[in-house]
């Protein structure tokens, strides 16, 4: 108990003096995390309201890819990336960039890319059919029609950004994997956290859990106080 | 309060459709739902188009308004077919549709109404002109600053009415705009529409499985039954003398009574009902089978044998009296054939019919339609 209580204590000490390790290691976090969630919703946005909106051969396959991939472990994704720029033979391995920053940003991509894409998808379809044509009678073009059902779906869609960020903040078993946790390089909340287990520093990581929870929950009540807003308006 | 009435031949006559259906088929799987060999729209008149639920009324008019591409055959404009991709858009934007639904998206009155016009690329200073001018004159200027999801069904249809009269179409599509509305809301929302049709003269489709609306609104109406246009013309032509059996009963002639034609003088036809003899105007050969149509709103109820020289009357036991609205609707058992007929609950009650008693029903000579049984 008296380990728990110094590692709090000594976590405060650290978040209150602003120790730059901590500093550093949640700029990367957001940085990574937030880069992987803007990507993510570019692409998958886009995507997932092509698949809501179109009927073409094998959209059921994709469908069911995009819902497997919504619950598939980050450290599964984590092994295949790395797999991918392994440089002593991977695919992409010419590219040096395993145990950096984008490597982590690459598998992080991959792990909200299909929560984004299969929310984006469900919102657009529990959207009355009948709107599509309504937009369309009033004289919008395609592009025109795809953006108005995207606003009109706006609440919904800021789910998607919550389970998108929210999935790749607290991911671990990728980041570690593609990024190694190199201190001062790659080193993120998540995987600060597991390091500490095997240092024993945990003032250290009860620390970045403290800002890792903090950061989730302003994500989460900035997003959710939009939601609301627009729901009782 | 009815729209002027004109001759559909004077119309052909003077001007060109604005919108012409040749050959459309709507294919789903491997149903047929809808078949149109030919169906014209007339400039600045409202053509009804009828039918009961799942008729292809609906999908006739996404096709009309180029919402939905037929599986066979095109729709011209102004004599030109509209052509696939991209300048369909432009075609698109010449119309407007209302919807049973309202289907306003998730923001203010004025931002829905004005978004037909954004769409275009108008000017701010024309659209304020427009906007202002239609949500006056659909009576909801007072809160076009509100959200749509705060409005109730009729003002929410109101917003979706002046959505489509800002964009001054050259058409405008009306899908079953009263059908989801309560009665005094339908009532009050259908007046506002005979007087600015009337004043605007907007070439109009209206689709509706409401016999009243199309009898008040239109000029031409069309009968669709089972994907296929069966009958068109005034609305005096289809209510009054409808083609077939079929549309007899769609357009409110409950009373439909098989029979044989047994003589013809100058027209006023003696038909043998199950042994009873019916008299109707009627140039049908005789020996002929045909299908009498009465409406019940036709008939009249007596308790004693009238001393006129009423031609149709026949005893009946009552066997039913569902009440609707303020109209009772009695059926009797006229011995071969069974007769409903529509009265008023004050008649009813005066009367003091109830099941079981024995009354006349009397019709006119003018008051049936007789359909020749192919």
């Amino acid at each position: 108990m008296e380990l728990i209580l110094e590692g709090i204590k000594q976590a405060f000490l650290l978040l209150i003096h602003g120790d730059p390790n901590v500093i550093q290691v949640t700029i990367l976090s957001l940085i990574v995390s937030g880069i992987a969630t803007i990507i993510s919703l570019l692409i998958g946005i886009p995507f997932g309201s092509m698949l809501g909106l179109t009927k073409f051969p094998g959209r059921r396959v994709l469908i069911s890819l995009i819902n497997t991939g919504m619950g598939s472990p980050p450290v599964v994704v984590g092994l295949i990336v790395f797999i991918f720029l392994w440089r002593n033979g991977g695919p992409l391995g010419f590219l040096h960039i395993l145990y950096t920053p984008v490597a982590m940003g690459i598998a992080q991509i991959i792990i909200s890319l299909p929560i984004v894409t299969g929310f984006t998808m469900a919102t657009i379809q529990q959207l009355d059919p009948k709107l599509r044509l309504q937009i369309l009678a009033l004289g919008a073009s395609r592009t025109q029609m795809v953006w108005l059902l995207l606003k009109e779906a706006r609440l919904p869609l800021l789910a998607a950004v919550m389970a998108g960020f929210g999935a790749v903040i607290s991911e671990v078993g990728a980041s570690q994997m593609v990024g190694g946790n190199i201190v001062g390089r790659t080193e993120i909340l998540t995987t600060g956290i597991v390091g500490t287990v095997s240092t024993g520093d945990f003032a250290f990581g009860i620390a970045l859990s403290v800002i890792l929870m903090v950061l989730i929950y302003i994500v989460n009540v900035i997003l959710t106080s939009i939601q609301q807003r627009g729901k009782t308006r | 309060m009815s729209l002027e009435q004109d001759s559909p031949s004077v119309i052909v006559a003077s001007k060109s459709p604005v919108l012409e259906a040749k050959g459309i088929s709507v294919v789903y799987g491997n149903r047929k739902v809808l078949d149109v060999p030919s169906l014209q729209v007339m400039p600045d008149k409202v053509l009804a188009i009828i039918g009961p639920n799942g008729s292809g009324k609906t999908t006739l008019s996404l096709c009309l308004s180029l919402l939905l591409k037929p599986t066979t055959g095109h729709i011209e404009y102004q004599g030109h077919t509209v052509p696939d991709g991209a300048s369909i858009l432009q075609m698109r934007r010449r119309f407007a549709v209302v919807f049973q639904e309202p289907l306003l998206l998730n923001t203010s009155v004025w931002d829905n109404v004005t978004m037909g016009l954004h769409l275009r690329g108008f000017k701010r200073q024309e659209i304020k002109k427009r906007a202002e001018h239609w949500l006056e004159r659909f009576g909801i200027a007072s809160f076009s600053k509100r959200n749509s999801r705060t409005l109730s069904g009729g003002e929410a249809q109101r917003a979706s009415l002046a959505r489509a009269f800002v964009l001054q179409p050259e058409v405008l599509f009306l899908d079953e705009p009263f059908a989801a509305l309560d009665t005094p809301t339908r009532q009050s929302l259908f007046g506002d529409m005979i007087n600015i049709l009337q004043e605007t003269q907007c070439t109009t489709v209206l689709v509706t499985h409401d016999r009243n609306e199309a009898q008040t609104l239109a000029h031409r109406v069309a009968v669709i039954l089972n994907g296929s246009i069966v009958q068109m013309g005034s609305p005096k032509e289809i209510f009054s003398s409808p083609a077939t059996e079929d549309i007899a009963r769609f357009v409110g002639m409950d009373n439909m009574l098989e029979g044989i034609v047994i003589s013809n003088n100058d027209c006023v036809a003696d038909i043998d009902v199950k042994g009873y003899i019916v008299q109707g105007v009627s140039t049908c050969q005789v020996g002929g089978t045909v299908n009498v149509a009465i409406r019940p709103e036709d008939i009249t109820l007596l308790l004693s044998k009238p001393s006129s020289s009423a031609r149709n009357v026949f005893p009946g036991k009552i066997t039913a009296t569902i009440p609707s609205g303020p109209l009772v609707r009695i059926t009797l058992d006229c011995g071969g054939f069974s007769l409903t007929a529509l009265i008023t609950r004050m008649s009813a009650d005066d009367l003091k019919l109830g099941i079981g008693m024995t009354v006349y029903a009397s019709f006119k000579v003018t008051a049936i339609h007789v359909i020749a049984v192919k």
